[in-house]
């Protein structure tokens, strides 16, 4: 017997658990905006998170899905993008959105309960998709971008689409890969590797050592990266993306981290989770390294990275005041619902929507 | 002038529309090489190229979901399902994607695709070829659902499909792809999408059908008039969302009503058009509203089809239960 085909899946961790840095760090790494920005936005989004599930907690907030642990992963691939890119985010990507450039207080009007929340107002955000909650559509959308980018021979742009480890199992996932390979569109995938599926371990979902192997069957460039480590997400996603906006094609970038909170506020991971993994994983959390690594090498003090963290809160609640203002001195009109149905409303509908009006009065 | 099929109005539609508009791209599984296992895209790759006229991997859910993606870019993306019974694994794309784009984001970004697929009975395919399960996405909001009953209508309806704003479903009647030739010139004018339309005009008895059935309709409105029973025959064409104005105009002015639709009669469009008739113009009623349907069975195979299929034998009967309330 001969080999017909034999693959590898490289690994890539830029600072290990230690917060020890591997020899050759990409440049950014040493530059200190750059690396205060990354803490401090993974900050933002911690503080973001820790206020939107006690918002829901007292009833101000729908179902919210938190990212505790894993802001490495969505705030290092989303620092990657710039404003001719398209993101096609899915429900845990609140990190990345931002990175995009996405209000949050969009995003807090989204999980809030109102449509306006996927309206983005900044212009470099005109073309990027609302959040994917049904798993793995995005994965086509993402493919389906890009295939029209590539057909009009635009070059300098890529889409970033994300999803979660779980989703991989769903035929959609592969579809998109799958296809990615074929046309070879630019476009990256990430997934976010937090090791549960609500309450669905990774062994349950797949016999696979990795979920990065099954960009293997695509066809496509797989690699894994240490998803608690900021600086490696943000190079393996950099590189994947500039390889996509130059013609290169695709990456499915598997990126290793653990979720520390519940799935949603509808859920309670203690109901599964085992204990003592849980608590380990806090120790590896990606903060806490990158904090390390920053005052090590010089990059800040211990102090000025406090100082970055306790401005969030205020950032948050600036946020917060924003979504409330929308939520009650401006709500949206219960017509609303008609009115972005079809450009023009069927006639047959236009009693329906008169009645909510009268109604509503 | 051209004396064209429905298929061959399928194709000068689409061709029209690719010359026209740049954005306007065929996908789907066979489409380009092969021009489509039943011809509708026939000599389209050779003319535009394989960048307008896409051969797609094997994947419903994927060509569903990669026109929602083009579609938000502002192309005009009119993906083939290669049969409507291989639609469900597109479901999931169309119910949670291509409908709610738009409102979704309220209004930022937009689906101008028309999805075409063959549907229906009537030439003996194999399992899962045969369904009408045009309800199914006449209950999705946010969708259009247009069924062309003829050559002409298949290529103004398909014009308008294509330059709608919002999605279109666009369910070809396969059994009567070949069935008859009309005179269509190549003009791009489109018909709309907002009007039923009325073939023929009758004062004692409505007859509502669309697609394939508009043809069995039709004969049997023509054995009426040989008996002095005037039908006024109406295809629906646009089955979501429906034109209910010309068929209320319609029932006041005859006060009977048949319903001939190939789908299973439970939960169908017919029952939306009964309901609807029931509910704004029951006082206008002489009969009860009778339905000439496919019955609440799973689609037979080749061996069966034929006792399944609505005739003009069952038309004339349910026409002559209307009749006999005077």
């Amino acid at each position: 017997m001969s080999t017909a085909a034999s693959f590898e899946i490289p690994y890539v961790q830029l600072l290990n658990e230690e917060a020890k840095p591997a020899n050759d760090l990409p440049e950014f790494a040493r530059d200190a905006e750059i690396m205060k920005k990354l803490y401090k936005d993974m900050h933002f989004l911690r503080a973001m998170d820790t206020k939107a599930i006690s918002m829901q907690r007292i009833g101000r907030m729908r179902t919210y899905p938190g990212a505790l642990g894993q802001e490495a992963v969505s705030v290092g691939a989303g620092s990657c993008l710039t404003k001719d890119d398209v993101l096609v985010p899915y429900y845990r990507g609140t990190g990345t959105m931002i990175q995009k450039g996405v209000e949050p207080h969009e995003i807090l009007l989204y999980w809030g309960g109102d449509e306006r929340g996927s309206d983005f107002k900044n212009p470099n955000c005109k073309e990027d998709f609302p959040i994917a909650v049904p798993i793995a559509t995005q994965i086509l959308h993402a493919a389906g971008v890009a295939s029209a980018m590539k057909l009009r021979g635009q070059k300098g742009r890529a889409v970033l689409t994300e999803i979660g480890e779980g989703g991989t199992s769903e035929g959609e996932f592969y579809e998109g890969i799958n296809v990615a390979g074929a046309w070879n569109l630019p476009m990256v995938c990430v997934i976010n590797n937090n090791h549960w599926a609500i309450s669905v371990r990774p062994d349950e979902q797949t016999s696979c050592e990795t979920f990065a192997q099954k960009g293997i069957a695509a066809g496509i460039e797989v690699v894994q990266v240490d998803g608690n480590d900021v600086i490696a997400v943000r190079e393996v996603v950099g590189k994947a993306l500039d390889k996509a906006r130059n013609g290169g094609g695709p990456t499915l970038v598997e990126a290793v981290t653990y979720r520390l909170c519940d799935h949603t506020t509808a859920d309670d991971a203690s109901r599964y989770h085992d204990q003592e993994t849980h608590d380990k994983a806090w120790e590896n959390e990606p903060l806490k390294r990158l904090k390390a690594y920053m005052v090590n090498a010089g990059l800040a003090t211990e102090e000025d990275l406090d100082a970055l963290q306790a401005m969030c809160k205020g950032e948050v609640d600036k946020e917060v005041e924003i979504y409330f203002d929308y939520l009650e001195n401006k709500p949206q009109k219960p017509e609303a619902m008609f009115d972005y149905l079809y450009e023009t409303l069927p006639e047959k509908t236009v009693p329906q929507r008169e009645e909510v009006i009268r109604r509503a009065k | 002038m051209a004396l064209v099929t429905l298929i061959e109005a399928v194709t000068m539609a689409l061709a029209h529309e690719m010359e026209k508009d740049t954005d306007v791209v065929v996908m789907g599984e066979d489409v380009g090489k092969n021009g489509g296992v039943f011809r509708a895209t026939e000599g389209l790759q050779k003319k535009f190229g394989e960048e307008r006229v896409i051969d797609t991997p094997l994947a419903e859910a994927m060509i569903a979901g990669l026109s929602v993606g083009m579609a938000s870019q502002g192309m005009r993306p009119v993906p083939e399902i290669q049969f409507m019974g291989f639609v469900f694994p597109a479901v999931n794309q169309i119910m949670t994607a291509v409908a709610r784009m738009r409102n979704r984001t309220r209004g930022r970004l937009t689906m101008p695709m028309t999805i075409r697929m063959p549907y229906g009975g009537g030439i003996h395919a194999p399992e899962h070829h045969s369904e009408s399960t045009e309800a199914l996405f006449a209950h999705i909001p946010g969708l259009k659902v247009v069924i062309p009953s003829n050559p002409s209508r298949a290529y103004g309806l398909l014009l308008a499909a294509m330059r709608d704003p919002d999605p279109v479903l666009f369910l070809e009647p396969k059994r009567i792809y070949r069935a008859v030739k009309h005179e269509v010139e190549d003009n791009g004018e489109a018909y709309p999408l907002e009007t039923c339309f009325v073939d023929q005009e009758g004062d004692d008895v409505t007859l509502i059908s669309w697609g394939a059935m508009m043809y069995e309709t039709l004969q049997a409105a023509e054995k009426l008039a040989a008996e002095g029973i005037n039908a006024e025959v109406i295809d629906v064409a646009t089955v979501a969302p429906m034109d209910m104005t010309t068929i209320f105009e319609s029932v006041r002015k005859t006060g009977r009503v048949v319903i001939v639709q190939e789908a299973p009669k439970a939960g169908a469009v017919g029952s939306e058009i009964a309901a609807e008739i029931a509910e704004h113009e029951l006082l206008s009623l002489i009969a009860p509203i009778e339905r000439v349907s496919g019955w609440d069975t799973v689609m037979p195979y080749a061996k069966l089809e034929g006792q399944y299929m609505p005739t003009v034998e069952r038309i004339l009967d349910g026409v002559k239960k209307v009749m006999a309330f005077k």
